[in-house]
């Protein structure tokens, strides 16, 4: 192992325009990367805010009977996507829109008979907040007689999760497309670094040396490489975050893990890159 | 201890380098591979070596069949047998001892044992004196001492020296060969291709075999008729 990361550290020296470019562009690819995912973090933060507060509320029809509304909730509270039902009754549905519409209490207060229904406020299991899960719960209930209508922001909620998908898929493509260009460009730099070195190879082949460990050298190049490309990105990513957070809008920071995992991902760039250009040379040799 | 037999060796763009050629080598034997440029005596090598493979027959070498053996055993292979050319093929930035060192510091040698043969050999091939200096300070027949210097760190069981002497003069060579029959006589089998008739003729005692646009046409030691 001497051999193979003194040799590895020596190619930074031979060729540092060459190893500062492949780094460069793995920190370049990672922290495009990086700011998607930002971008996904936070919407799927937002997202989990929303998801917090999705509930189906059923306002009942003003001549459903007590005993059919106590049905109801019975069939409700046995769904396995129901966590709890609550009941509303027209008097506290009042109240509360006295309290959270103060503007226009003197409306509430001047009008002879209640106008608002009673209803069933269904919270759903976290699990279960996903847009069809929501959807047939909705589905289950509206077809009840004693439901005069169900509503559970079906207009926004399709909205919400399409955006989720949109962001998960633009940063997985954008990181794959990004993540190709940097193999490439690691893997052609290791070939430069191969064809400097190729009469030291010929020489290893001849006395014997494994193509392992041949390889070494080569593909702790591409890994230190690829770590020093994802410790630039994972600094860029930070100081792109503090800067917008500071000046144009409050952003939630990437947890850790994504942050490390970043940075491996950098390391095993650079050392499938080289470990491709390796392969080949050797296999041409 | 090496075979070929019924070895062929074509090429898609030039055909058959080598054709039906069978030969065996002995332990400890020294022999002088013939042939005019092209005949197929560096293909011997390479097959020997196994960089490359027979179209048609097997390479036996020391246990190893070329139909049989898998790429880690050929870098093991590799460690039997000592390889010398006739440009040298040394490293221009390492000096003679680091040429040497590397051969051993790349099959896993510990330093002590590095630090301990590397002078050796160097004494071994009259270069105790120029161990720190560099391939361009010597002349081509220090250089080809040095590459066979390099060529014995794993005590091979042969050394293939493919035109050694082709690139030096007449007493360049004559030290050359000295120093192959020298390694001979310590028990290692030393396969020499070489072009030069003189330096055969000189040596009368020494096996030879002559190739001819890849066939087997003359073997010494099948009481010098030819086959």
């Amino acid at each position: 192992m001497t051999y193979s990361l003194r040799e590895a550290l020596v190619a930074f020296r031979r060729a540092p325009l060459l190893a500062g470019v492949s780094a460069g562009m793995i920190a370049l690819s990672l922290f495009v990367v990086g700011l998607f995912g930002i971008v996904a973090y936070n919407i799927r933060k937002v997202i989990e805010g929303v998801e917090a507060r999705v509930e189906v509320v059923a306002y009942l029809r003003d001549d459903a009977s007590p005993a059919d509304v106590q049905a109801l909730r019975h069939e409700l509270a046995g769904l396995p996507a129901v966590r709890a039902v609550r009941y509303v009754s027209r008097e506290e549905a009042l109240l509360v829109a006295r309290e959270e519409l103060a503007e226009f209490s003197a409306v509430f207060g001047s009008m002879e008979s209640n106008p608002l229904p009673a209803s069933l406020e269904v919270s759903l299991r976290p699990n279960q907040k996903g847009p069809d899960a929501v959807r047939a719960v909705a589905q289950r209930i509206g077809a009840n007689p004693a439901v005069e209508e169900v509503r559970y922001g079906n207009e926004w909620l399709d909205k919400v999760f399409l955006l989720r998908s949109v962001a998960a898929t633009a940063t997985g493509v954008l990181g794959t497309g990004f993540a190709a260009v940097a193999i490439l460009i690691i893997g052609a730099a290791v070939r430069l670094a191969i064809f400097a070195r190729r009469e030291e190879i010929a020489i290893m082949q001849l006395v014997g040396a494994t193509n392992w460990f041949i390889r070494k050298p080569f593909l702790l190049e591409g890994l230190l490489t690829g770590l020093i490309g994802g410790t630039l990105a994972a600094l860029a990513t930070w100081l792109t975050y503090s800067v917008l957070t500071s000046v144009v809008f409050s952003l939630v920071w990437i947890p850790s893990l994504w942050v490390a995992g970043g940075i491996l991902a950098g390391g095993a760039l650079g050392a499938i890159a080289s470990w491709l250009a390796v392969r080949r040379h050797l296999r041409l040799a | 201890m090496i075979s070929l037999l019924h070895v062929t060796k074509s090429y898609p763009r030039t055909g058959d380098a080598l054709a039906d050629v069978s030969l065996t080598l002995h332990k400890g034997e020294l022999c002088f591979l013939t042939g005019h440029s092209g005949a197929g005596k560096s293909t011997i090598m390479r097959l020997i070596h196994m960089a490359e493979f027979p179209t048609i027959g097997e390479v036996r070498v020391s246990g190893y069949s070329s139909e049989r053996i898998r790429q880690r055993e050929i870098a093991l292979l590799r460690r039997k047998i000592g390889f010398c050319f006739q440009d040298f093929r040394l490293l221009q930035d390492r000096t003679a001892a680091e040429n040497v060192a590397f051969a051993l510091e790349v099959t896993g040698a510990r330093p002590q044992v590095i630090r301990a043969k590397v002078p050796r050999l160097l004494a071994q091939v009259g270069l105790a004196s120029k161990a720190e200096a560099l391939p361009s300070q010597l002349s081509g027949g220090e250089q080809q001492r040095v590459a066979m210097a390099r060529a014995l760190v794993h005590e091979p069981l042969v050394v293939l020296a493919d035109e050694p002497t082709g690139n030096l003069d007449e007493r360049a060579t004559r030290g050359i060969f000295e120093l192959l029959r020298n390694i001979n006589q310590s028990g290692t089998a030393v396969l020499l291709a070489t072009h030069n008739l003189e330096l055969v003729r000189a040596n009368p005692d020494v096996r030879v075999i002559e190739l001819d646009h890849g066939r087997l046409v003359y073997d010494s030691a099948a009481d010098g008729v030819p086959v």
